[in-house]
């Protein structure tokens, strides 16, 4: 279970996060909405260690992430970035596999490359994509590997953030349900970052609406039409009049 | 106020210059901690050495050969005005041991190497390539910085050394062919006359050269601001940065080298 308590972070004058506070319980599925600029990527770095928050507490099953031992914590956790972030000298195969390669998971060489292209298959890519460099590869395809990247060392905690952002709609909704049944067959606890709601019908158990640095509204899936919010009725319906202002 | 306002920007600048060198210092610090403790990243430390020492190999070489040819061409022009032409062989040798292979190398790969490390490792930021290390339980400074500081220390005296013996004989060509030199007695004037602590002298400031620019290129590249521009600022600054501290510590270098 991952829990943010009062968590602060402001950048100079411009305060991002101003008091979140959530709950991310085992194997559950966590989707965080919120308009672009209100802090969700920042939440999850936070968690992750890339960011230091200003203020509050971070505790993973109980334990302060602060303080935990670094490789042991990051060894926990699988992540599939916004772009793809995949290593433009690495090959395919050496990308899905870095983990494995090298650190405490490290395993033969061949091994590896035989798990990386199981993963690579596992998301829909053929083993021949498997000795090309990321630059060859379509969004589409960079976003699997991101994907296969992240569940190469089989994490109990994956990361998705603004998992199909740049994708066509049917891309989108092959990479939403490959996040779904590879978060279902592993048990993993996901927290997820985006603002498509397609993506948050498809992925979520739960919904978190970040919205002004806190927690708007949170709560299961189901109950998010009828929330009664009227900032997450705005946001879900993409409303332009309502509570959040938009700028024109 | 008006007066004082140069004093204003004037003062800016210095506690800007002064922080700028705080972090840096502070950079190459946790740099160089790094270089002795485990994990080692071999395979990355190989590939520096290829592309900082090898594939500068051409520029360096072509730096040194011409310098050398210039540089016999103007001794011999200015020996004449005291009969001193038979100088050349040796001044070229020294010019090009202590000062002009070593700097004009550095400056060389600066330009080539510190350029390529700042993009690439700036891209890398800014294309959240970093962050993924970091996820992945790798520490950028360790898979990405102490590879290349550690790959172009060691590098660069070999490269200058190579130099050396190339720009010695641009100025041996240029002895032997426009200025009427015996090649034997050229050759044996360089050798008889260049002490061992010339070239070394010379190989040592090309390692302190090799940790500066590996050390900014990775410095301004894992700073870099967003974007392209980011990118572009990064890359520019530096090899700005990199020639200037090559030519402030040379100085410095030869002060503590050659100072009576």
């Amino acid at each position: 279970m991952i829990e943010l308590i009062d968590i602060h972070k402001a950048f100079g004058a411009k305060k991002v996060l101003t008091g979140v506070n959530l709950t991310i319980p085992s194997g559950e599925s966590m989707v965080i909405i919120g308009g672009s600029g209100t802090g969700k990527s920042i939440c999850l770095k936070c968690i992750l260690g890339l960011i230091k928050p200003d203020s509050g507490t971070i505790l993973l099953d109980g334990a302060d992430v602060a303080t935990a031992e670094r490789d042991a914590f990051l060894a926990r956790f699988g992540m599939l970035f916004q772009g793809g972030a995949l290593f433009d000298s690495l090959s395919v195969w050496q990308n899905v596999a870095f983990r494995l390669l090298r650190g405490s998971l490290k395993r033969p060489k061949a091994e590896a490359r035989e798990i990386a292209i199981e993963k690579l298959r596992r998301v829909g890519l053929s083993p021949d994509v498997a000795d090309l460099f990321p630059a060859e590869l379509s969004g589409g395809m960079q976003k699997r590997v991101g994907l296969a990247r992240a569940i190469a060392a089989e994490p109990e905690i994956i990361f998705f953030d603004e998992p199909t952002t740049g994708l066509d709609p049917i891309m989108a909704g092959v990479i939403n349900e490959l996040i779904r049944e590879i978060v279902t067959e592993m048990g993993a606890t996901a927290m997820t970052i985006t603002h498509d709601m397609t993506s948050v019908r498809a992925i979520a158990d739960r919904v978190a609406m970040l919205h002004d640095g806190v927690i708007q509204w949170s709560g299961p899936v189901a109950d998010m039409d009828a929330s009664g919010d009227p900032y997450l009725d705005q946001f879900i319906h993409g409303r332009e009049d309502g509570p959040i202002e938009a700028v024109r | 106020m008006i007066l004082l306002s140069p004093l204003g920007a004037v003062g800016r600048s210095v506690l800007g210059l002064l922080g700028a060198i705080g972090r840096v210092a502070l950079f190459s610090g946790q740099a160089v901690g790094h270089i002795f403790r485990p994990p080692f990243y071999f395979k990355e430390f190989l590939q520096a050495v290829l592309y900082i020492g090898y594939f500068s190999l051409p520029v360096v070489g072509l730096t040194a050969f011409f310098t050398g040819g210039a540089l016999a061409l103007q001794i011999y022009a200015g020996g004449a005005r005291f009969n001193a032409e038979s100088v050349v062989p040796l001044i070229v040798a020294i010019g090009m041991v202590r000062e002009l292979g070593p700097v004009l190398g550095g400056l060389m790969v600066a330009g080539r190497v510190a350029a390529s490390i700042a993009a690439e490792v700036g891209t890398m930021k800014v294309t959240e390539q970093l962050d993924a290390l970091v996820t992945l339980s790798t520490h950028p400074m360790k898979y990405l910085t102490v590879p290349r500081v550690v790959a172009a220390t060691l590098t660069m005296p070999i490269l200058v050394a190579i130099g050396d013996v190339i720009g010695v004989m641009g100025g041996f060509t240029v002895g032997v062919t426009r200025l009427d030199f015996n090649a034997a007695t050229y050759l044996n004037n360089t050798i008889d006359f260049l002490e061992s602590w010339d070239v070394v002298s010379g190989l040592l400031k090309a390692a302190v050269f090799g940790f500066i620019v590996a050390m900014m290129g990775c410095y301004h590249g894992m700073n870099s601001a967003r974007g392209a521009q980011g990118v572009g600022r990064a890359t520019t600054n530096a090899v700005v940065s990199a020639s200037v501290l090559i030519l402030a510590s040379n100085y410095i270098l030869t002060e503590l080298f050659f100072a009576a």
